[in-house]
């Protein structure tokens, strides 16, 4: 068993994956600490990691010319940031800087896509997570939307 | 099994006659939104957290607020105001020395007392934190009493947070968790951004052993009850603060009617299981 096994299977978006999918997520992934105001993602740049956030806080934000960067949504400990499923060189819409000392663990797409074309059943159980998580960010979203437009 | 608050009789002998009460303290809360500390004079005015006044500004209007103290502390009696029409509005521009008609206490209480042994859940968008602040400096005071206690507060942007001193004096004991986010920020602020209900997988608590009281603007109570009851919370448990509009405030013009009950004298405070027969989730 690697090191970051044991990383991965205690992460929500993991959770009840078999051992071997486990180790095969393993042998792509890598860990990495984002320091305070250290940026994982930037709008235009092309999606290339897949991230399991394991501590800490990411701020995704909208830059603007005039009041500077609009902080829209935060993802904590437990959340995933970035996309399954795009077309290949799709660009990030937001800009991902983390608020305090952040853990992550990172998939880089080309392996994840890789390993998910393979291994149709671990890609049916990620994308099924994927779209969960993303109905919860959306569902969010949508009340964000109507506190701001009319009154919290 | 919960009991339901009950309502606690004005103990004055003329309910409909407002006294006038001057305000010593005028504090700027956010933008459109001002706490006012009134002397209710030596003997003091009692209240049960979850209760409001009828305020009158003479000439103007009546309106219900809630009252936003300490129920410990009867020297003052404190209500936090934003300002939305022509009555808010007047009270707002008050400042020390001006006077407030005041009438109450009204309503049914959050229903502190009986939850001994159980997490406490308080759960506040907007202004809602105004009604839950006397619920919590009640737990607060009665600490012992009860397990896990998490404080849950929403804003719409980091300037509308209500009561900074105190969350941040909150946020000091060890004995509560208090957890706070927003709609929107700027790149200063480092806490979450998102509706309240994200962060309730974050609190901690055990949801068949816990009550929570919840209050702010209805989209918010209303996905804050289903998330509840999905985790288990009992629904007996679940106590909402209900706003309708109001006149008398005493049960006797109907403006405030929901099905058979009256806002005013069998609410503000209700258990989601008495109220939802007349609420679908939709309405609250
Ligand atoms: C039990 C209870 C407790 C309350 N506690 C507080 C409090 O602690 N602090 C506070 O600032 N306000 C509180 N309110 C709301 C407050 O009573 C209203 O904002 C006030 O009546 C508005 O009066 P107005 O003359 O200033 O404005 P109006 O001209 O009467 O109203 C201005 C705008 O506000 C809307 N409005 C009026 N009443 C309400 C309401 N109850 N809920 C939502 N929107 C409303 C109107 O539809 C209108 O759009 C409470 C209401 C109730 C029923
Ligand atoms: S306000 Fe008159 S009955 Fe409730």
């Amino acid at each position: 068993m690697t090191r970051l096994e044991p990383l991965l299977a205690e992460h929500p978006f993991c959770r009840d994956l078999a051992p071997g999918q486990i180790s095969r997520l393993a042998a792509c992934a890598r860990e990495r600490q984002f320091a305070a105001d250290e940026v994982l993602a930037r709008e235009g740049e092309e999606i290339r990691e897949f991230f399991l956030i394991r501590s800490g806080r990411v701020a995704l934000e909208i830059f603007t010319a005039r009041r500077g960067p609009l902080l829209i949504q935060t993802r904590e400990a437990g959340d995933f940031l970035g996309w399954l499923g795009l077309e290949p060189h799709a660009l990030w819409v937001v800009d991902a800087r983390a608020l305090e000392v952040t853990r992550v663990l990172i998939l880089p797409l080309p392996c994840l896509n890789q390993l998910l074309e393979e291994d149709p059943i671990l890609g049916y159980q990620l994308l099924k997570r994927f779209t969960q998580g993303l109905a919860r960010h959306f569902a969010s979203m949508k009340r964000q939307v109507v506190n701001l437009l009319h009154g919290l | 099994m919960a009991s339901e608050p009950r309502s606690v009789t004005p103990g004055r002998l003329e309910p409909m006659l407002p006294v006038l009460l001057p305000v010593v303290k005028r504090r700027r809360e956010t933008g459109d939104t001002v706490t006012l500390a009134l002397d209710p004079g030596p003997e003091g005015f009692g209240f049960a957290p979850g209760q409001f006044n009828m305020l009158t500004v003479l000439g103007l209007g009546e309106v219900p607020i809630s009252i936003s103290g300490d129920p410990g502390d009867r020297s003052r009696l404190v209500h936090t105001i934003r300002a939305v029409g022509p009555v808010t509005r007047a009270l707002c521009r008050l400042t020390p020395g001006a006077t407030v008609g005041v009438r109450g206490p009204y309503g049914t209480p959050w229903p502190v007392a009986g939850q001994t042994g159980r997490d406490i859940l308080i759960i506040a968008g907007g202004l809602g934190l105004a009604p839950l602040r006397p619920a919590l400096c009640q737990v607060l005071a009665r600490r012992r009493e009860f397990g896990a206690v998490e404080v849950i507060y929403g804003a719409r942007r980091p300037e509308d947070l209500l009561y900074r001193e105190e969350l941040s004096r909150w946020r000091g004991r060890f004995d509560v968790r208090v957890h706070v986010t927003v709609d929107a920020a700027g790149a200063d602020w480092r806490g979450p951004v998102g509706v309240v209900t994200t962060l309730i997988p974050h609190a901690r608590f055990d949801p068949p052993y816990t009550s929570a009281f919840i209050c702010g603007p209805g989209v918010m109570m209303r996905f804050t009850v289903g998330d509840l009851l999905a985790r288990g919370v009992p629904e007996e448990r679940i106590f909402v603060s209900l706003e309708r509009n109001m006149q008398c405030g005493l049960g006797l013009c109907g403006h405030c009617q929901l099905g058979p009950l009256f806002v005013c004298k069998d609410g503000p405070v209700f258990s989601y299981a008495r109220v939802k027969e007349w609420l679908t989730l939709r309405e609250i």
